[in-house]
């Protein structure tokens, strides 16, 4: 299944004196299985986009195509939509409300009217893929630490078993631990079960590190896309937008000023470290 | 959308009105309600709309927004308007059904009563609308120091009610937020019956409560690290002083309560006027 975006423009507050033009004819396709890094400075339109996609905001102008099918055509079908386009907001732990785990994770499944023995079977596997212990499903959400409730709550988005997984900043303000989890996480839901991921993100590390395809959001506009490699070449771009390439692509460039041999494409700190020690040999011998 | 809903209403232009001391303004809506009450005639009415029209003039705030308040209350005054028109005993019936009989008092007095009302909102939203929450705070603060005696803690009043009015857009932004996150989930607001939506708000409530909650301790910490102790011997960044244009003001006043207890006699003596 697909997401066509057809000349989409969305602006807040229209008719009053704080009009806002937040998304500027976007146009683009997501297609079946890509996991796709969706980057852009604050305001940029990233978070206003994502909320189309399942259909919690209507666009101003233009159309959304589901399988060829505008969402907003049948509002009955919205909640299908919903479903089948799982959105998991920033800080989505905020969110969480039931008395236990499981309870909540259950919330979606629930709304979607599926059979009891379906709500159960998803609930687990939802809280499995994030890596939540069965001896949590039972306690408070409110007991758990910071990246657990983050993750419970993703596992709420999961359990209505989306084809597309659309996730806002999921990593934002959690430790280096909590954050290589939730990444984790998503990588194995992608991998194993060939969901369609959009991840919003502010760190280029992990765009660089986990995406096929990046999308770059600035002032309302698609304003670049492309594999992370050729995204991150035109790093001139990226900073003008408030942006920059991964950290280990300066580092390279500076190697490469003191006059070392390296390839200045390096993205990731796996192909920085095999780039390295290649380099770390050459220069012993 | 949830956002449209404005509470701190000031309607930021620069007029004299705006330029008033918060506490000169409270005062004087103060006495405003009060003289609202003394007047017994539509003599008396007329004055009040006259002076007030020339105040809202003076403003700068366009009338609509001075008569949106009305919009709040429309049941309260229809409220008012049967109880009075039917309930009211008189000499004059015009018709009458069981307990309920409709006399020309009664009449009378409806329309008065819904006069007074009206004149009641409009008058205390020019207070609202040409003065800052802050302002308004930093004034009530002030004006409640005589009671400190009797322990009324006023700074922590007016500390209370600045932090309250502070959230209100903030947790309004939490609740379209919390609203979205739960659509995404399923949740659904708009159908069902009365229960079905009680029940749909649980959903909302409970995040929202929570997150009122942890605001309110981070802010309370946040404030303790910078040394807030309350009000002893706190010092005050925005001084309020009177100027000239405030004792102008009080005069203006002073002969708008003259009048109107002038036409509150003369409505005793020349009886017509009613």
């Amino acid at each position: 299944m697909s997401i066509k975006i057809n000349h989409l423009t969305y602006i807040y507050n229209l008719g009053t004196a704080f009009e806002k033009r937040a998304l500027d004819d976007v146009s683009l396709e997501i297609k079946q299985g890509e996991f796709i890094g969706l980057i852009g400075h604050t305001g940029s339109g990233k978070s206003t986009l994502i909320q189309h996609l399942n259909g919690i905001i209507t666009p101003t102008q233009g159309e959304i195509l589901l399988d060829e099918e505008n969402i907003h055509r049948d509002k009955a079908k919205l909640k299908e939509v919903r479903r089948r386009i799982g959105l998991a907001f920033q800080y989505p732990e905020y969110q969480l409300f039931e008395m236990t785990v499981y309870k909540d994770v259950a919330f979606g499944p629930t709304n979607m009217q599926l059979s009891k023995e379906e709500i159960h079977a998803n609930v687990i596997s939802a809280l499995e893929t994030v890596g939540i212990a069965p001896e949590l499903y039972e306690k408070s959400p409110f007991e758990l630490s910071g990246g657990q409730k983050r993750r419970v709550a993703i596992a709420g988005v999961l359990a209505m078993n989306p084809e597309i997984l659309i996730l806002d900043e999921p990593t934002a303000g959690l430790d280096p631990k909590g954050r290589d989890e939730i990444l984790q996480a998503i990588k194995r839901l992608h991998e194993e079960r060939g969901i369609t991921v959009i991840l919003v993100s502010h760190s280029m590390e992990d765009v660089a590190k986990l995406v096929d395809r990046i999308i770059v959001m600035h002032e309302g506009k698609a304003a670049m896309t492309g594999t992370p490699k050729e995204v991150f070449c035109h790093v001139k771009e990226l900073e003008a937008m408030g942006l920059a390439a991964p950290q280990v692509s300066y580092v390279f460039a500076a190697l490469k000023e003191k006059g070392f041999d390296v390839p200045l494409d390096v993205y990731t700190v796996e192909e920085a470290k095999k780039v390295l020690i290649n380099l770390v040999k050459q220069v012993s011998v | 959308m949830i956002r449209d809903i404005t509470i701190g209403q000031f309607y930021p232009v620069d007029s004299p009105i705006h330029r008033l001391d918060a506490r000169v303004k409270l005062t004087m809506t103060f006495i405003y309600i009060i003289t609202l009450f003394m007047i017994n005639s539509f003599v008396g009415y007329l004055f009040v709309i006259a002076a007030l029209m020339a105040e809202i003039q003076v403003s700068k705030v366009p009338l609509k927004f001075m008569l949106k308040g009305i919009r709040s209350i429309m049941i309260i005054i229809f409220f008012t308007a049967f109880i009075n028109l039917f309930m009211t005993r008189g000499e004059h019936i015009l018709w009458q059904w069981g307990f309920l009989s409709l006399t020309v008092e009664g009449i009378m007095l409806a329309i008065k009563m819904c006069i007074r009302l009206v004149l009641l909102i409009v008058g205390s939203s020019v207070l609202t609308l040409t003065t800052t929450p802050i302002q308004l705070t930093d004034g009530i603060e002030y004006m409640l120091r005589p009671f400190k005696k009797i322990g009324v803690p006023a700074h922590e009043i007016a500390m209370m009610m600045t932090i309250a009015l502070r959230f209100i857009p903030t947790l309004l932004d939490e609740t379209d937020k919390i609203m979205k996150a739960q659509q995404a989930r399923g949740a659904d607001f708009d159908t069902g019956n009365l229960m079905q939506k009680a029940k749909s708000l649980i959903p909302i409530l409970v995040p929202l409560f929570i997150s009122a909650f942890r605001r309110a301790e981070e802010l309370a910490m946040a404030m303790e690290a910078r040394c807030y102790h309350g009000d002893e011997n706190r010092t005050r960044m925005n001084r309020m002083y009177m100027q000239k244009r405030d004792y102008h003001a009080f005069v203006l006043g002073l002969i708008y309560i003259v009048a109107i207890i002038g036409l509150r006699y003369a409505s005793n003596i020349f009886p017509f006027l009613i």
